[in-house]
């Protein structure tokens, strides 16, 4: 079984259409990695779909990055 | 008794506003309206054309197509959210220029999803023998409701008209019809404006929280879809064509995905009529039936989801 970090960069990297390895912790998904506003709606539903979990609009504006979604997952959904 | 579609018709105004266009009138460029939505032109009405004109053009090719003229039509219900004017209603102005007689006429207001309402009700009369021949319209004038000063929301929309003949049939036809809607979201996608003391109270043009409608969109346009298949003991993939509302290729793409239909079942037309709100679904429906994509006996899905929130699915076979 992958770790959550693992799951979230291969989430991230199929949705923005760029490399895995390209995808680092620190990276942000709109100025690193090219997304635009609906990219980012998105990954935060397959975000959900991938933890079983519903992300608040208000909670999902303060995604920004690899590791706020991994810091997310780990204390929200964390299965 | 069921219902079935026996004519489709639509019409498009002679005017394209194309992307490039746009890139004159407001800070806005052809690459990031086609990346985001999937549009690169839509039709714009004249200005002293009201949503019954166009109304009356698609109504008459829909006509034609079933066989039948105006004698034999007995229900005319016409799904707009840009009605000429706020009363008598558009089915009414469209009842007299199409000089049918004393029949049943009225309009269903459910913004994208309102074809699917109407038709959804106009099933109810057509299959349980209360009328023979439906006219069902879906017809807009968006351009008149939206800011044109407002980048985010003017690239998206345009303006057209579909209609359809449903009548009696002994096999189906309609399969099913699936209605929802959910009030608590009435203020992320709505024109809040209204008419009193003889002017525009509050905002009349349109207001939308993109991400939310995004999100909320392709969530109901897969449990819809699913719900519609499910109570016909039918899969997803069993679906010959998928008619959505056609509001952005990235809801279409999503959803398609989600109920794992391939693209190439999709009938998509956002691309050169932008999002038509109403008359999107019997837009594409009739460019589909008519270039001979839509076979008989096929199984088509037509599914929507608009302001409101408001959704809905029909399932026929046609």
């Amino acid at each position: 079984m992958e770790n959550i970090e693992q799951r979230i960069k291969k989430i991230v990297a199929e949705q923005l259409g760029v490399k895995e390895e390209e995808v680092k912790n620190e990276s942000s998904f709109v100025n690193d990695l090219g997304a635009d506003s609906l990219d980012t709606v998105e990954l935060v539903m397959a975000l959900e779909e991938e933890f079983e979990c519903e992300i608040p609009d208000e909670q999902a504006e303060k995604i920004n990055t690899v590791q706020e979604a991994i810091d997310y997952v780990n204390s929200n959904a964390g299965n | 008794m069921y219902s079935r579609i026996a004519g489709t018709g639509s019409y498009l105004p002679e005017k394209v506003l194309t992307n490039q266009d746009l890139e004159k009138m407001v800070e806005t460029s052809d690459d990031w309206i086609r990346t985001r939505t999937g549009i690169t032109q839509r039709h714009i009405a004249h200005s002293d054309q009201a949503a019954s004109d166009l109304a009356f053009h698609a109504s008459q090719n829909a006509m034609k197509a079933a066989g039948v003229t105006s004698k034999d039509i007995d229900l005319i219900i016409v799904a707009t959210t840009t009605p000429d004017m706020v009363f008598p209603s558009t089915a009414c102005i469209l009842q007299d220029k199409l000089g049918v007689e004393n029949c049943p006429a009225f309009d269903v207001q459910a913004v994208c999803s309102g074809f699917v309402y109407a038709l959804a009700t106009a099933d109810m009369f057509v299959s349980s023998g209360k009328c023979r021949n439906a006219l069902v319209v879906g017809s807009e004038i968006y351009s008149k409701i939206v800011d044109w000063n407002d980048r985010s929301t003017c690239v998206l929309f345009g303006d057209g008209a579909g209609a359809v003949v449903l009548s009696q049939s002994e096999t189906p036809g309609i399969l099913s019809s699936h209605l929802h809607a959910n009030g608590s979201y009435k203020d992320v996608l709505s024109v809040p404006g209204s008419i009193g003391g003889g002017v525009v109270q509050g905002n009349p043009f349109i207001s939308m929280e993109g991400g939310t409608v995004f999100k909320f969109a392709v969530k109901v346009l897969e449990d819809v879809a699913q719900e519609a298949v499910t109570e016909s003991q039918l899969k997803t993939t069993d679906i010959d064509w998928l008619i959505p509302h056609q509001a952005n290729i990235r809801i279409i793409r999503s959803t398609a995905q989600k109920l794992g239909i391939p693209l190439e079942k999709v009938v998509v037309t956002v691309d050169k009529h932008g999002n038509t709100s109403a008359a999107s679904i019997p837009l594409a429906l009739d460019l589909a039936v008519r270039d001979g994509r839509i076979q008989k006996d096929q199984l088509v899905l037509l599914e929507g989801v608009g302001g409101g929130f408001t959704w809905g699915a029909v399932l026929l076979r046609w």
